[in-house]
Order: C-alpha cells, then structure tokens, then sequence
C-alpha cells in the first residue's frame, strides 16, 4: 500500500515520467498475459473471456471499496444492469452491433450506479451492508419477475451480436470475443489508472481516511462517492455486456448475492486500493476455481470459506498489496 | 377475514422466529460491534443437531431442544475463541469477510455431513394439532412459536433490565472501555453474550424450523433477513428488535399470501424504504 501511495502523490515531471513508464509496464504485463493465454489454452478462450467480464466487475468494486471505503455486497446489480441492457438491446431491439450493446451495458450500469449509490450512501456500517444486499436481491426478483423481458429464470437466450466493425465475426473458438475482451480491459484500466490519480481519485481517497476532514475542507463527500459510483457502474455494466456478448445468454445469477459476494472475495484477495490487485485477485480466484471445481465441485464452498478466513488472519493485504509491501521493506533495506 | 386472521398468525409466528434467532444478533452488535454475518449459520447448526437428535436417536422434542441449544454453543465457543476475537474493533470490511467466510465453511461443511436435503424435526404430538380458540382454530404450533417469542423478549427483558449482570452489559455497551475501568470484566460480559446470542440462534433455528426449513443454503438464504431485523430496529435494542420483526413478518407474509408470485419482491423493497427512512434503525440511537 505504501507503494502505491509513493507512486500516486501529485508531484513534478519525473515522478510523471516515472508513472507512465509504470502505466506502460501495466499495459505491457496486461498484453503478455493474455497472448500466453491465448497459446497456452486456446480450447479455454471461453473461460479466460468470462475472466475478463469478471475482472471488470472487481475493477468497478475496488473503485467503490478499495477506493472509497464503502463496503457492499450488492455490486453483482451493477454488473447485471450492463448485462441484461446489452442482451434486451440486442433480443428485443435489434440492436445487435457488439460496440452499442457494450455502450448500452455502459450506460445501464452507470445508471444502476447512480440509483445504487444514491440508495446505498444513504446509510452507513451495517444498514449500508444490508441496502446494498437488499437491492442485489431486490433486482433479482424483479429480474425473475419480469420474465417477458428477461427471459426470467431460464435466461435470456437469442442475443446474436454482429463481426465486430463489420470485420471479425463472433467464433465457435471464442478468439473475437476474447481479443474483443482483452482490448476493453486495456482500455478500461488506462482510463481507470488516469482516474483514481486525478485531483477526484485523490479525493476518494480522502474521503476515505477521514471523511469529516473532507467535508471540513469544503468538497462535497456525497457528491464525490455517488459520482465514483456512477462511474463504477459503467465499468462493472461494460463488464456485464461484455459477458452477454462472448456468452450471447445472460443468466439470473448475473444479478445474483453469491457473485456480489465473490467479487468481494477476489478484491480482498488481491488486495483492495490498487488496480493490479484488483485484476491479480480476479485471475488467481477464478484460476483457482477453476482447478478446484474440476477436482471436486462439492467442497468449493468449503473451500472459499476457509481462503477467505486464511486471508483475513494471515495476509490482510491481499497477494498484491503484500508483495508491494514486501518489496518496500526490501528497497528500504538495500539503500 | 378467514384470509386475514390466518395472515395474522402466521405473520405473528414468523415475526417472533425472527425475533429470537435476530435478538442475539442485535445485542452481540450492539455489544461487540461486530458485523456477524454468520449468525444464521449457528441457527442452522441448532436446526441439524435437533433433527439428528429428534429423527434419527429417536428423542423427545425437549431434549432435543436442549441438545441443540447447548450443543451450539460448544461449537461457537471455539469460533469465538480463534476467529472472532481477531476481529473484534477491525474495520467492517474485515469483519464481513471473516464471517462471510465462516458462513461458507458452515455451509460447505453442513452439506458434506448431511447432505443437500431438507431436515424436518418431527414435533411432538400436542403441537401438531389444531387448537380451538372459540371462534377459529389456529396451529398448536404457531402458538407455542408465539409463546416462545413472547417468552424469550420477556427473559431477555428481565435479564437486561433487572440483574447485575445486565447492568454491566448495558454499561459495555454504551463505554466498553469505562466500564473496564470501573471494574466490569468486560470479556467475561462478551463471552457471556456470545454464548447466549449463540444458544439463542439455535433455540429459534429448531422452533422455527417448520417456518425457515433446515437444510444447508439456510445460513445464506436468511443472513440477510436477520441483518434487516438488526439494521431495522437498531443494534442493541430489544423493542426495536421486536418491532422490526413484527414488521417485516407482517410485510414478508402478507406479500406471500396475497402475491406469492412476486416471491420476496416487496420484503426488499421495504427493507429499502425503511432503512432509508430510519438509516439508524427504528429505535437506534445517534452514535
């Protein structure tokens, strides 16, 4: 963490430089990643996309967690907003081009943001928790409810998106859908790293530290959160429509707690505050799924409960924000 | 009328389940500032000792209460002791994971040992039949249930209200750390409350089991309800508690009887309306 906030102070034209190299290095590190999983498992391009969808979930609840302290359980609502806006745009509207649907999901869950926050930020500790479960659940029943749109609890099937620019058609293999998927999480993440170092990102995380400091200093903390959550939302909903497109079904468990839950999971697991942790979280859980549920899916729940405890107790941090304090205590040592 | 007296009592019924498995949860809150997300989960566990004890050793129904209820917080004890005294004064976040954590090992555990199915603990003759009460006949069950509540609000009442250890308790939990320096063992009042929130849960998960089946998702499918009861009526306060839970058994059974087809649609909608109205709780006091 300390790391983290060496490296995001405002500062002079090297310290600049020195962030951009780093920006360049993440984007770097991003690109290596996903062309050796594009050769290391190319029957497995499916799950890798839905590791990305996922990974912009866990983005967009760092933003609001890791950045701005507001702990939720209901962030799956967000991400099955930008969902269900891409697959009814797309089974209901027509609108099957993969860049609408994406900018439909966008705005869907930027929407689904906004209402959330409102509703969420209204309350703080425990009645915070429980609004922003009961809104998780109540937009799962309505979702179940409104079957006619939503397909209710069969899922809504016939989403059919056109090639991408009229150029790269959607395969059987999943190649479009992942480099469709990898090129929005580049782009996500550069905005994203612009964003939480901007004058605004520095102001969430004020309002994280001291909230009554913030407002003594004269910025609005309400305004600012909703205004993160809104954005949180487009991320998370970007990430709901990339789901719809690659899988071209969207499911009631998109809107489900167990998902809300898990993106926590991941988030803590990489270690919350920073970007890299967010996505190290994401890719070392879902992998880990992975593995484990084809060994033996019955103990899976078993399981996540005791990762979460050994991380509680043993690793706080996270994997990345303990790796960076470990690095620090090593630079410290060395000069 | 039929249709609204048979709402009332089922919503009275479920309303004071609510109230004695949520009323430990509320006091520990209060207490120990701990955001339990596992506390369904020590109800569950009542529920499964006293099917094991009731269905398959063949005991009576009291034993098995008996059973369940100390058999619970033998189990907690041990949690306390290694897991939650980590996170008691930890940030909230922290506290959510440990005990969402704790939850998911439950569960995971609860459906390895007894399977996915639901358990029935089979209630003694008495309580299954019908009872007359001059103008309309009522469930000996969702009496006794009633009974229960009303009994355990009064148990607590007096337990809070009027003995010396309910003095410290009360004292814990408006200055812990000047109650410690007036000479209150305050881990002892912790632990204490524990246990009883803990033995609670488990009497309410084994009387209201016919209401909220026993089976391994429960843990996970009422969490949420029981923390609606807490955030509702604010943390630590036993008419809050009841209140909130006669108000949201009320919402929750009405919606159920008149539009079952909305399922839980309305109980969240609610919850929503009401927290944000009373984001402190309906009896909760400025911090």
């Amino acid at each position: 963490m300390a790391l983290l906030a060496n490296s995001d102070t405002i500062s002079t034209a090297g310290d600049r430089r020195a962030r951009l190299t780093r920006d360049a290095i993440g984007v770097l590190v991003i690109l290596v990643l996903a062309a050796v999983g594009y050769f290391l498992f190319p029957n497995n391009l499916a799950l890798l996309t839905r590791i990305i969808a996922i990974a912009l979930l866990v983005l967009s609840l760092d933003l609001v967690t890791g950045y701005c302290g507001v702990a939720t359980l209901g962030h799956a609502a967000l991400f099955g907003a930008g969902a269900y806006g891409a697959g009814i745009a797309a089974a209901h509207f027509g609108i099957t081009d993969p860049i609408a649907m994406l900018a439909v999901g966008i705005v869907a869950g930027a929407l689904a943001g906004l209402v959330s926050g409102v509703v969420v930020l209204r309350a703080h500790g425990l009645p915070q928790l429980v609004l922003s479960i009961a809104i998780v659940h109540l937009a799962h029943e309505a979702a179940n409810k409104a079957s006619g749109w939503t397909g209710g609890s069969d899922g809504l099937a016939g989403i059919m998106p056109d090639a991408v620019f009229g150029l790269w058609q959607f395969d059987l293999w999943g190649r479009t859908a992942y480099v469709f998927g990898i090129v929005l999480l580049l782009v996500a993440f550069v905005i994203l790293r612009q964003i939480v170092r901007s004058p605004f990102g520095m102001l969430c995380r004020g309002i994280k530290q001291d909230p009554v400091r913030v407002r003594a200093m004269g910025a609005s903390v309400h305004g600012t959160l909703i205004k993160m959550y809104a954005i949180s939302g487009a991320v998370a909903g970007a990430g709901g429509a990339l789901n719809a497109i690659s899988t071209q079904v969207v499911g009631l468990d998109s809107l489900s707690f167990t998902m809300s839950a898990e993106a926590l999971v991941m988030l803590v697991l990489g270690g919350t505050g920073s970007l890299y942790g967010a996505l190290i979280g994401t890719i070392s859980f879902l992998w880990f799924e992975d593995v484990v549920s084809a060994a033996n899916p019955f103990h899976w729940l078993t399981i996540v409960g005791a990762l979460l405890i050994a991380v509680v107790l043993f690793a706080p941090k996270g994997l990345y924000g303990s790796f960076a304090a470990y690095l620090e205590r090593r630079g410290r040592k060395g000069r | 009328m039929q249709t609204v007296f048979s709402i009332g009592v089922d919503a009275l019924a479920y309303g004071m389940v609510l109230f004695v498995i949520s009323i430990g949860l509320s006091v520990t809150m209060g207490l120990m500032r701990v955001v339990n997300l596992a506390h369904g989960a020590f109800a569950m566990i009542g529920g499964y000792i006293a099917s094991y004890a009731a269905r398959d050793l063949g005991l009576g129904y009291a034993v098995a209460v008996m059973l369940a209820v100390v058999g619970t917080i033998l189990i907690a004890i041990p949690v306390e002791r290694l897991l939650y005294r980590r996170i008691y004064g930890q940030p909230e976040l922290t506290q959510v994971l440990m005990t969402i954590g704790i939850t998911f090992c439950i569960i995971g555990i609860a459906n390895y040992v007894f399977g996915p199915t639901l358990k029935t603990i089979p209630t003694p003759e008495a309580l299954r039949e019908p009872v007359s009460l001059g103008f309309r006949t009522v469930s000996a069950h969702r009496l006794f249930v009633i009974g229960c509540g009303l009994a355990v609000a009064l148990g607590l009442w007096y337990f809070i209200e009027r003995t010396a250890f309910g003095v410290k308790l009360r004292a814990s939990v408006d200055n812990a750390a000047m109650a410690a320096a007036l000479g209150v063992k305050t881990q002892v009042v912790y632990a204490v409350s524990f246990a009883v929130a803990v033995g609670l849960a488990a009497f309410g998960g084994v009387v209201g089991a016919e209401l909220l089946p026993i089976e391994p998702y429960y843990a996970l499918r009422y969490m949420v309800t029981f923390l609606v009861v807490v955030s509702v009526g604010g943390a630590g306060s036993i008419p809050g508690a009841l209140a909130a839970c006669l108000l949201l058994g009320g919402i929750d059974t009405t919606g159920r009887y008149l539009m079952p087809e909305f399922g839980e649609f309305f109980f969240y909608l609610a919850v929503i309306a009401i927290v944000w109205l009373f984001p402190r709780g309906l009896a909760g006091r400025a911090k």
